[in-house]
């Protein structure tokens, strides 16, 4: 044990740092320093619009998508992000809030896109899951499907698909599922 | 037999502490004065499952009489194959309590302390009465959290405050044991990256077509279960829950036309249990109670720093010095003091910011643990923090508290002490 506080010891002059100052206080944690990091460098462009409940906690936000072109168009769609201490090692968890048609957002909010789960990687970061997220609204994906109706019928007919779409997103219903009115 | 006679029983043990050997260090004086810092070293095992019962007991085999333990959990039936310090009749109790009166009633002389609980329910106060902490986790979660306030305790004026942590780890033939002197060596967090995430199945593929009873399972415990018992937390203990999902994923899976989804398969996925080998368990403990022992005496020179052993196939062991990374966000930017006017404002602490030599940082976002001091983008966060830059920063922070700087010039972060003036 004597040897191993010598070793710290040493590093200590060879650094030569001062002495800690009074009791110690609660750190900034790891997830904390790379969600500050991360935010700092998100792209958002001007179809994304961030919110903090509590700007003191910046691991729960909602981010809002307004695509501004595609068959989401005029719509503005909500997503709770929580962050939580195991990130980067964890992904964030994402949900919409609202209940929309989409094929790869079921009814309870889960999104279905492969870095939030199974290709996630510490490398990631939330830019790369806000561009994705912003993908799958331009580009729905009837291959991955989560709400399995709404895939049915963009595969089989896209042009019925955008009219479900343009439906489901004024507040009207699809297949006798209601939908939340969504429109900006 | 073994005697109980304690001279007897410790006779092979004090052979190694009373003689030199021809590893041990030239400074070394062994001796009474070393068995004694053995018997009197505290030491902390967290953890009591698979390996935390295999630590306890060679623990107190290796002649520590001090010996404290953390564990949250209750013992289950499924349990007893390998965690032998634990009776049928012991079901349902807090492996932490039971554990600590068996080896105390088995190892004659030897003090355990049973704390039942998160390790987050303590603080630094409590981790500071030990001399080495030992880990026997199944979570990467609780091992970063234990490696962060490690490194967090560590004062250079105190040579006490610095903890070697011994880190064990098994999953079915594989396992590690690695010794992290927190601060000095490479930390948990610098290795993180040697994890491999969990498998994770595309969510797609469990709501729309399954193709393993796994998938039926997975969609009963995160879908139905969202839809159809919305406002019932699910509770992985609870029976009549995984009975529930047992239950939708039969149903799932004859739709399908997928077979094997049992009760218990249910309870291995939906509570993600890691399949366990006890002789794993064994070998890995003893590689972290050794380390402990002879970090504890400086008999011998002790692991540096990472074991791995891999059973799977014959066996394979292979022991490398795991580096310490300079950025890592845990023990690779500790926090340098810098002294500050606590009558300046935030405004004018970011701008000293740019100018001194040592930070020149231009565009810097700053928190503390608790507040968000100045974030610069995304724009909602600039406006709701903004009013924080004409505040003094007496304020704002406490005298000697931490803050952490993040500036896009940079890809590392930085942590200063601010001592005020």
């Amino acid at each position: 044990m004597l040897k191993i506080w010598s070793m710290k010891q040493q590093q200590q002059q060879a650094e030569n740092a001062e002495g800690a100052a009074g009791k110690k206080k609660k750190k900034v944690t790891a997830a904390q320093l790379r969600v500050q990091r991360d935010l700092q460098e998100l792209t958002l462009g001007s179809t994304m619009k961030m919110t903090f409940p509590n700007p003191d906690d910046i691991l729960n936000f909602t981010l809002t998508i307004e695509p501004d072109e595609g068959m989401y168009k005029g719509g503005a769609f909500h997503f709770s992000f929580n962050v939580n201490q195991n990130f980067p090692h964890d992904p964030p968890k994402v949900k919409c809030t609202q209940k929309i048609y989409h094929p790869n957002i079921d009814l309870e909010g889960n999104v279905c896109l492969n870095i939030l789960r199974e290709d996630w990687k510490p490398v990631l970061n939330l830019n790369a899951v806000i561009v994705g997220m912003q993908f799958l609204f331009l580009e729905p994906n009837a291959s991955d499907p989560l709400n399995k109706e709404a895939a049915d019928d963009l595969r089989q007919n896209r042009e019925t698909f955008k009219r479900n779409v343009r439906t489901s997103m004024t507040g009207g219903s699809v297949r006798s599922v209601q939908y939340e009115r969504v429109m900006k | 037999m073994a005697s109980t006679n304690s001279s007897l029983r410790w006779k092979h043990l004090h052979k190694v502490l009373t003689k030199p050997g021809p590893f041990s260090d030239q400074d070394w004086v062994p001796g009474l004065e070393t068995i004694s810092a053995l018997e009197t070293s505290k030491i902390l095992v967290i953890g009591a499952g698979g390996l935390g019962c295999e630590i306890l007991k060679n623990l107190a085999l290796s002649g520590f009489k001090d010996i404290h333990v953390i564990d949250m959990d209750t013992i289950d039936i499924s349990n007893l194959n390998r965690q032998f310090l634990f009776r049928q009749s012991d079901i349902g109790k807090p492996k932490a309590e039971v554990a600590a009166a068996f080896v105390e009633r088995r190892v004659k002389g030897v003090r355990i302390t049973p704390y039942v609980g998160k390790i987050q329910d303590k603080d630094e106060d409590y981790y500071m009465q030990f001399k080495i902490v030992v880990c026997g986790l199944d979570s990467i979660e609780a091992r970063r959290w234990i490696n962060a306030t490690l490194i967090g305790m560590v004062d250079p004026s105190n040579p006490e405050s610095l903890k070697p942590l011994i880190d064990g780890g098994t999953e079915g033939f594989k396992g590690q044991a690695r010794v992290i002197l927190p601060t000095l060596s490479s930390c948990i967090e610098c290795q993180l990256d040697m994890h491999a995430p969990r498998p994770a199945v595309p969510l797609c593929t469990i709501a729309t077509i399954p193709r393993q009873p796994q998938h039926c399972i997975e969609w009963a415990h995160q879908i139905a279960w969202q839809e159809k018992r919305k406002d019932d937390p699910f509770d992985s203990d609870d029976l009549d829950h995984i009975g529930w999902v047992y239950n939708e994923a039969l149903v799932r899976s004859k739709q399908f036309h997928i077979h094997g989804v049992t009760f218990q398969m249910t309870q291995g996925v939906v509570k993600n249990i890691i399949p366990a080998i006890a002789s794993t368990n064994a070998v890995i403990a003893a590689a972290t109670t050794s380390e402990a022992l002879k970090i504890a005496t400086s008999c011998n020179p002790y692991l540096d720093n990472y074991m791995m052993y891999a059973g799977e196939e014959g066996v394979y062991t292979y022991t490398f010095e795991a580096e310490k990374k300079p950025d890592c966000p845990v023990c690779g930017n500790l926090a340098r003091s810098m002294t500050v006017d606590p009558d300046m404002t935030l405004q004018e602490y970011i701008d000293a910011l740019g100018d001194r030599p040592e930070a020149q940082l231009k565009k810097p976002s700053m928190r503390t643990e608790g507040k968000t001091l100045y974030q610069r983008f995304p724009p909602q966060l600039e406006e709701q923090t903004r009013a924080n830059l004409n505040r003094k920063l007496r304020d704002l922070v406490e005298n000697g508290q931490e803050i952490a700087v993040s500036d896009p010039a940079y890809t590392i972060d930085f942590r200063y002490r601010l001592l005020f003036k």
